[in-house]
């Protein structure tokens, strides 16, 4: 798993039917500190997140599946949380908490 | 799973059984500013893209999951179009 910034929403009118009624956001990878590595992703949302949150992902295909409940489906990536903060070297690099 | 654009297509006659009537396209992964990003790759397209299309698709063993036949060797598949990508400050196409 990784986290990542959601960059943007994809709109896929015609797609494989195991993703209709999904929702598809485009996500920048994050290194540890929270600076993109410069590597793109597409994938499901499952944790309602939105544009600029930062989100725990899930790159595996089992993974995935498990998530969406369907055997045999294509899929690889799906955002399984929204990141409410980071701790790093005991310090805390990322806070979304108000 | 990533954004890429078609850049062409392969026509290959002779295959390996089970590929029969799947088509081939070359596909250019993209970075999230919509640039060229990494090596192009040969993928199975399960919807009608064609050259110019902005497309998602999947790698590694769920690519042969998205063919008629999953047990096929493809390590990378065509899922669907991308109308487009909205983001928060700007929209492209």
């Amino acid at each position: 798993m990784f986290l990542a910034q959601v960059v943007g929403t994809v709109v896929s009118p015609v797609q494989h039917p195991v993703l209709d009624g999904e929702s598809l956001l485009l996500l920048a990878v994050l290194k540890p500190d929270g600076s993109p590595t410069g590597t793109t992703r597409v994938a499901i949302d499952r944790a309602r997140a939105g544009v600029g949150e930062r989100v725990l992902v899930v790159d595996e295909g089992n993974a995935a599946r498990q998530v969406l409940g369907r055997d045999g489906a294509p899929v690889k990536t799906v955002i399984v949380g929204i990141v409410d903060y980071v701790e790093l070297d005991g310090r805390l690099a990322y806070d979304a908490r108000h | 799973m990533y954004l890429a654009r078609v850049i062409g297509r392969v026509v290959a006659t002779r295959r390996t059984p089970g590929l029969e009537g799947v088509a081939l396209q070359w596909i250019q992964p993209l970075d999230a500013s919509g640039a060229p990003s990494g090596r192009a790759l040969v993928a199975c397209a399960v919807i009608s893209s064609g050259p110019g299309d902005l497309v998602h698709y999947v790698d590694g063993r769920e690519g042969a999951l998205a063919c008629p036949r999953p047990f096929v060797p493809v390590d990378a598949a065509i899922l669907g179009f991308v109308e487009e990508v909205a983001r928060a400050e700007r929209e492209e196409r």
